[in-house]
């Protein structure tokens, strides 16, 4: 995940706009865009996304907020999403969730004080055989337990 | 069938529109229903009489099909459809009672209800809540879902949760709209308010943030609030809201209202008809009347809410004399007041003759009040000097369709624009001037017509949220002609035009002419474009669009008519809509959109000096004798004064005395210095308003005005619609505007004795044809009735020149560019042009005295960032704006709206003065200013200019009002 320290400029967000306007429905592309440029999809960009669509900053608003994993803040450097579905939960995920939060300090969606993790919920990985699940960024773990998820947190450097 | 429809309550809501279409036939609940294709099972069953519940739909938008509460059954269909979402069809069988559909409905409204605080004694819509009606008609008895113990059952309306700590699901109350609140606390998130906004008012300002139970009714983004978003506050979302969640304030304030008395809005020439909600005669609100024929249950931010000005501080209640203007003002009865005034204007005539007193009448004011006013300068002052502020507006227009077509009005009702193809927009920004039409408009633009705007500005129609302009003509201000013509070269060299249409309605042989006059090269848009600044391919493609593109409609505005070829620029329109076959039926025509409520009644009611009531010229004696039996009296032959002469002769020494009824000529006219100038030199100046306004300032005698709530009349819209004023609460200064005229006149030896506005009425329709068959009566049972209404329409004329032109022929008149001679220069190298904006009118008497204040505090001056840049100004900084008339002082607003060369004001705010700035030129035809375009010159400044600080201290010191004696 990339996290800019510098707010994007207001030229970065206009060109990364006009690089998916040719495609039809181009509102989804453009947050995706921004998202993997940014970390996530600034504020600053709702009006501009706006202007170049010709809606309004409340329907961009409306569709961003519907989803998600668009961000309206950069998430930090490794992404944990514990599962809360069903399966998971009857395996103990409520518990392992909760006390990963305590160890964190944090809540859901929080980020660790050293920008390092941030804990998000997710309804299913599809790894319901092998709950309690999680996805650190890009993979999926299975079978957690107290131990495996402490040292999933300190490889991520939480 | 039809004869077991019950009647319904006007109010009635049949939960989604109405369409149009072949009937359908379906049974409801064992009764047959007769309905148009398309037309929901929920409306069929509303027009039956027959309410299903319902929580998202409202029948100003379109089904939702979100709330499950209006499930039916429906035989040989599976499971229970959403009643808003299922079209009927024939042979239909629908069950609205079913033990089934009931038990779901009551299982929705407990769900809604067990995140719904139970608060309805205090809540501001205890009474006008359709969650508590839906509540009562489902039957719901108990909410059986409870807190899991040790924790608190999630939910949007408890500021703390069951273990004591801050609810995060709850939002305080956002109050930042002056007029509105809402309170996320009591939303059902129905979507109405949303949808309403896209829909109906079409700003999509609204949207639904989140999903599921995290979804909630977001204003613009997290960071906004409802002032900051996009909201114009027209009140569409509160109107459609079926809580408290958006609520007017003055109903959280005053409680709900008991009685209602539909009438008029008495601001912009849309004419809007309105509930007005009152307490006794207190005011509570003002409710968009959905059976009002020009807006449909629409509204806007100045009608529905800024009516505060009736009841402000500032209103004067008491008639004020004084005998130079240097004098503090002294309240006196009304009596003193008027006969102080009636012995001044008899001495004046007495020694300077018949002529030298005149009148100046309101397009405010009813018909009535006006026709009144014309007559006291006809009948009682016995000369013809009575003149109207649509002299500085719509005159041209009067004019030019006058001799095009043979009515001085427009030729369509709104509701035509439902049916338009392609529009073409000039000289008029409806989004800011007619908002109820530009929300009408529109709709229409985002079901696909076309749009062309020609406008040196980029005003909001060009590119708003779901509606761009096909076509953008950023003129040059000040050659609209030229523009005109121009895309009758194109229309008429590239064959476009209707010639079977021009054949049967029009002179083919000055068709011919015309042709010939426009076919000349010196017409094409290439040969145009130097001085116009018109692309020449774009418009050329926009002629071709409006040629061949349907229905094509021109809507105008005073773009066009203020100007020194005002009149010329109207006939053009005229021959573009002849030329393409564009008038006489639906979705077509030439549609000035007027200024001010009732600035097309004040025409009909002969106000213009030359004209006497209907638009027949004073000369003609057989229109005379009309008059002179009904008013025993002789009518001078003689045109008399338009404004502009009165106060040339004012200057000269030849006219001294002036009635003026709800008009502020010294901010509205051009050229302020030479208004004030002729104000000063009368000896006898009356002005009868609501306010102290700044023509007061020169005045000898205030007598106090009566706002539209507290009269009977008639104002006639736009669409020549004569709409019923209703008095809703007793005049606050005693007397009615028509009654204050009638006491003057009586003052004066007229013996006048009306006791009603319905018998004034009855002479205008007894005195004007096109007036014939108007009575009160009529109106009452129409609603309203759009003139000519006589023995040819009893029922009066939605659409003119159906078959025929009124004058018969339709006439093509040649239309030769001649340049105004206002020119730009070395010294003044800038064009100023002037218009408004949406949360102020006109010259602000009215909506500066209310909230709309927090939209706009002051008037700027908007600058190309080249000009700007050149002059080294900023946005925000002061500047010195001067012409060849005057200069003033103001703040700019550095933007790209306008063009290089171009710069825009509005003139709400008295302070400003833009009229200090703009010239004394004005039509050939009318005398209509040419306010829109004024050679300026713009500079960095620090502060007032001589004349604003003089002005202001004159201002003051005239404002001076005696303590009455005791």
């Amino acid at each position: 995940m990339l996290s800019s320290t510098l707010a994007p400029s207001d030229e970065e967000i206009r060109e990364i706009i006009a690089g998916q306007l040719h495609l039809e429905g181009p509102l989804l592309p453009i947050f995706h865009a921004l998202q993997e440029s940014f970390g996530h999809v600034p504020q600053t960009a709702l009006q501009p996304i706006a202007d170049a669509l010709n809606i309004t900053r409340a329907e961009v608003h409306g569709v961003m907020s519907f989803y998600h994993d668009f961000r309206e803040v950069p998430a930090g450097r490794h992404v944990v999403k514990i599962c809360r579905a069903e399966a998971c939960q009857a395996n103990g995920s409520e518990a392992l969730a909760a006390r990963t939060l305590e160890k964190l300090g944090t809540a859901w969606h929080g980020t660790t004080p050293n920008g390092a993790v941030t804990i998000e919920p997710v309804y299913c990985l599809g790894l319901c055989a092998c709950g309690p699940a999680a996805m650190v960024d890009d993979k999926v773990v299975g079978r957690l337990d107290d131990a495996k998820m402490d040292k999933l947190l300190t490889e991520a450097g939480a | 069938m039809k004869d077991m429809i019950i009647p319904w309550d006007e109010d009635t809501d049949f939960g989604t529109p109405a369409k149009e279409g072949k009937p359908v036939t379906l049974t409801i609940d064992g009764f047959d229903v007769t309905v148009p294709e398309g037309t929901s099972v929920m409306r069929a069953a509303s027009e039956a009489g027959m309410q299903i519940p319902k929580l998202c739909a409202t029948d100003s938008i379109e089904a939702f099909g979100s709330c499950r509460l209006c499930v039916v059954e429906i035989e040989g269909r599976r499971g229970t459809p959403a009643s808003c979402t299922t079209p009927v069809a024939d042979g239909m069988v629908v069950h609205t009672q079913s033990s089934k559909v009931k038990k779901i409905r009551k299982g929705v409204m407990e769900l809604y209800i067990s995140d719904h605080p139970l608060d309805c004694l205090t809540c501001s819509a205890n009474g006008d809540c359709e969650l508590q009606d839906m509540a009562g008609m489902v039957g719901l008895r108990d909410v059986r879902y409870e807190a899991p113990e040790g924790a608190g059952l999630a939910n949007h309306f408890q500021t703390r949760t069951g273990a004591g700590e801050a609810n995060p699901e709850w939002r305080p109350v956002d109050a930042s709209n002056p007029y509105f609140s809402f309170d996320p606390s009591k939303c059902i998130v129905c979507s109405r308010c949303v949808r309403a906004c896209e829909e109906v008012q079409g700003t999509f300002a609204l949207t639904i943030e989140g999903r599921g139970f995290d979804s909630r009714v977001s204003a613009g983004t997290s960071l906004d609030d409802f002032l900051s978003s996009d909201c114009v506050s027209c009140g569409a979302c509160v109107q459609a809201c079926p809580t408290a969640t958006l609520q007017e304030k003055s109903v959280i304030e005053l409680g709900t209202p008991e009685r209602s008395v539909v009438t008029t809005c008495a601001y912009c020439g849309v004419g809007c008809s309105f509930k007005a909600e009152l307490n006794g005669d207190e005011l509570v609100r003002m409710v968009p009347y959905k059976h009002g024929k020009a807006n449909r249950g629409h509204s806007c931010v100045k009608g529905r809410f800024a009516y505060g000005y009736a009841s402000h501080t500032d209103r004067i209640l008491n008639p004020m004399i004084r005998d130079s203007v240097d004098q503090p003002w002294k309240e006196v009865s009304w009596d003193e007041a008027l006969g102080f005034a009636a012995s001044k204007l008899k001495g004046i005539q007495k020694e300077h003759g018949r002529r030298s007193i005149g009148v100046i009448t309101s397009s405010r004011c009813t018909n009535e009040e006006t026709f009144l006013v014309q007559k006291l300068a006809r009948g009682v002052f016995l000369n013809n000097n009575t003149d109207t502020c649509a002299r500085v507006c719509h005159s041209p227009t009067g004019y030019g369709l006058g001799q095009t077509f043979g009515t001085s009005a427009g030729t369509q009702d709104f509701d035509s624009v439902e049916k338009t193809d392609v529009v073409l927009v000039i000289g008029a920004n409806p989004t800011d001037g007619h908002p109820v039409f530009a929300s009408r408009l529109k709709k229409r633009l985002r079901q696909g017509a076309k749009l062309i705007v020609v406008d040196p500005r980029r005003i909001d129609l060009v590119k708003s949220a779901h509606i761009k302009a096909a076509h953008h003509l950023p003129l040059r201000p000040g050659t609209n002609v030229a523009v005109v013509t121009s895309l009758a070269h194109v229309i008429v060299t590239e064959g476009l035009m209707d010639e079977a249409y021009i054949r049967e309605r029009c002179d083919w042989d000055e068709f011919q002419d015309y042709a010939a006059f426009v076919s000349d090269p010196r017409h094409s848009p290439e040969a145009t474009e130097m001085l116009t600044g018109v692309p020449a391919e774009e418009l050329r493609k926009a002629a071709r669009l409006f040629a061949t593109g349907g229905n094509g409609a021109i809507y105008y505005g005073l773009g066009v008519t203020e100007h020194s070829q005002g009149s010329t620029t109207v006939m053009g329109l005229a021959n573009l809509a002849m030329m393409t076959g564009n008038v006489g039926r639906n979705g077509v025509g030439v549609n000035p959109l007027r200024g001010q409520n009732n600035v097309q009644g004040s025409c009909d009611m002969g106000s213009f000096p030359h004209e006497l009531p209907g638009y027949r010229h004073v000369k003609l004696p057989e229109v005379r004798e009309i008059f002179e039996q009904a008013w025993g009296v002789e009518i001078d032959p003689e045109p008399g004064l338009r404004i502009n002469n009165m106060l040339d002769a004012a200057v000269d020494g030849s006219f001294k005395g002036i009635y003026i009824q709800g008009e502020d000529i010294l901010q509205s006219d051009p050229d302020t210095k030479h208004v004030a100038a002729g104000l000063a030199a009368m000896e006898c100046v009356i002005v009868h308003d609501l306010f102290l306004n700044e023509t007061a300032n020169y005045a000898h005698v205030f007598l106090p005005g009566s706002t539209f709530l507290e009269k009977d009349g008639t104002f006639t819209n736009a669409e020549r619609r004569i709409n019923m004023v209703r008095k809703v609460m007793a005049p606050r200064n005693g007397y009615a505007d028509w009654e204050v005229t009638q006491l003057l006149a009586n003052a004066m030896g007229a013996g006048w004795d009306y006791t009603h506005p319905r018998e004034i009425m009855a002479e205008i329709a007894a005195t004007t044809p096109s007036f014939a068959g108007v009575t009160y009566d009529l109106i009452e049972e129409k609603g309203s009735i759009q003139w000519p209404c006589n023995e040819a329409h009893p029922e009066g004329t939605p659409l003119m020149h159906v078959d025929a032109f009124v004058r018969g022929k339709g006439r093509f008149i040649v239309t030769e560019y001649v340049a105004t001679d206002e020119k730009t220069g070395p010294r003044f190298p800038l064009l100023l042009t002037t218009g408004r904006i949406l949360s102020q009118y006109n010259v602000g008497a009215q909506t500066r005295r209310t909230e709309n204040v927090v939209w706009h505090d002051q008037d700027v001056l908007e600058i190309h960032p080249h000009d700007a840049e050149n002059r080294g100004l900023k946005d925000g900084d002061w500047i010195r704006l001067a012409s060849r008339s005057g200069e003033t002082t103001l703040r700019a607003k550095v933007t790209d709206r306008v063009s290089p060369g171009v710069v825009y004001t509005t003139f709400h705010h008295p302070d400003t003065q833009a009229n200090v700035i703009t010239t004394d030129f004005s039509d050939w035809a009318t005398n209509c200013p040419e306010y829109k375009v004024t050679a300026v010159q713009v500079s960095a400044s620090n502060g007032p200019s001589e004349w604003q600080e003089d002005y202001s201290a004159q201002a003051e010191r005239s404002r001076r009002i005696l303590p009455a004696a005791e």
